[in-house]
């Protein structure tokens, strides 16, 4: 099996994958607990918690961690993808203990530490399964066209 | 039914169904999200060729994906619905990391994912991980 190498660029989409999911349910529960609990009685009352401010701001920045999730699905495992950014985990905690002011027991800070033990296991591994439909959809790292902002690197492109 | 408000605590088996509806949901919505990114290919090599546009266009005409966001919205509301009863701190960690472990399961089964030994160590510590933040 192919043994593939991450990119800079990749490591950075990655990392969105890890702070917009844990930042966007930090502002969702912000915004949740800020309401009246919502029964099963009334289901309408979920559709219009989602035009309060920061339930809309939990959702943007939900919007941004799909993007990048997607784009890493695409050259990654869901097996490899999911484990590297439940480091995730680790910031929702401190956020919700700094932020929300939520109690973290001992144990849960055991249960954070072990998280992110399990995430550096996986991320030393392969983080594509080669099979010959995936070949080519392979990882190119002589691609010149990396760049941190996907539209200016497509403008450049075409100056070229 | 009778739901707690969110400063008495729902008891454990409502917690527990509230947690596992999300992971259920969003356990077939990342597989079936997964799927449709492999059927695809990558992403930046098809930005380079066709732009943004492109890469845009490849995602959206692809049926899996629109029947993998579905779940997802699913899996997303009933997340807003167990945080207005449940501590972030504890619904956040317990579903995604469980999630982890039923999608290994589900990425061997249905994506012929190479799950080894290193990837099983990873779920099994995070099983633990997840045991640990419940209590």
């Amino acid at each position: 099996m192919v043994h593939h190498t991450l990119t800079s660029r990749q490591y950075v989409i990655l990392g969105l994958v890890a702070l917009c999911a844990p930042l966007g349910d930090t502002c969702l529960s912000r915004g949740m607990t800020s309401l009246a609990p919502i029964s099963l009685a009334h289901p309408g009352t979920l559709i219009a918690a989602v035009f309060t401010p920061w339930i809309a701001a939990g959702i943007t920045l939900l919007i941004g961690f799909f993007a990048s999730y997607l784009t890493a699905l695409s050259w990654a495992d869901l097996t490899f993808v999911l484990p590297a950014t439940a480091f995730g985990n680790v910031i929702v905690a401190l956020l919700s203990r700094f932020w929300l002011h939520e109690p973290i027991s001992l144990m849960r800070w055991a249960g954070i530490v072990l998280i992110t033990v399990g995430v550096g296991f996986v991320a030393q591994g392969p983080s594509f399964t080669e099979t010959s439909s995936h070949a080519q959809g392979a990882i190119d790292q002589s691609n010149p066209t990396y760049a941190i902002r996907p539209a200016e690197a497509v403008e450049e492109e075409h100056v070229r | 039914m009778m739901i707690p408000s969110s400063h008495v605590h729902p008891g454990p088996w409502i917690a527990a169904a509230m947690i596992g509806s999300i992971i259920l949901s969003s356990t077939a919505g990342e597989v079936l999200t997964a799927a449709a990114m492999k059927s695809i290919g990558d992403l930046d090599e098809i930005r380079a060729v066709t732009g943004l546009k492109g890469a845009i266009r490849a995602v959206v005409t692809c049926p899996l994906f629109f029947a993998g966001v579905g779940f997802l919205a699913l899996a997303f509301f009933a997340l807003l619905f167990a945080l207005s009863h449940l501590d972030l701190s504890l619904v956040a960690p317990a579903s995604a990391s469980l999630t982890l472990v039923t999608n290994a399961i589900a990425a061997k089964l249905f994506l012929k994912e190479n799950v080894d030994r290193r990837r099983w160590t990873a779920a099994v510590l995070v099983c633990i991980g997840v045991y640990f933040l419940a209590h």
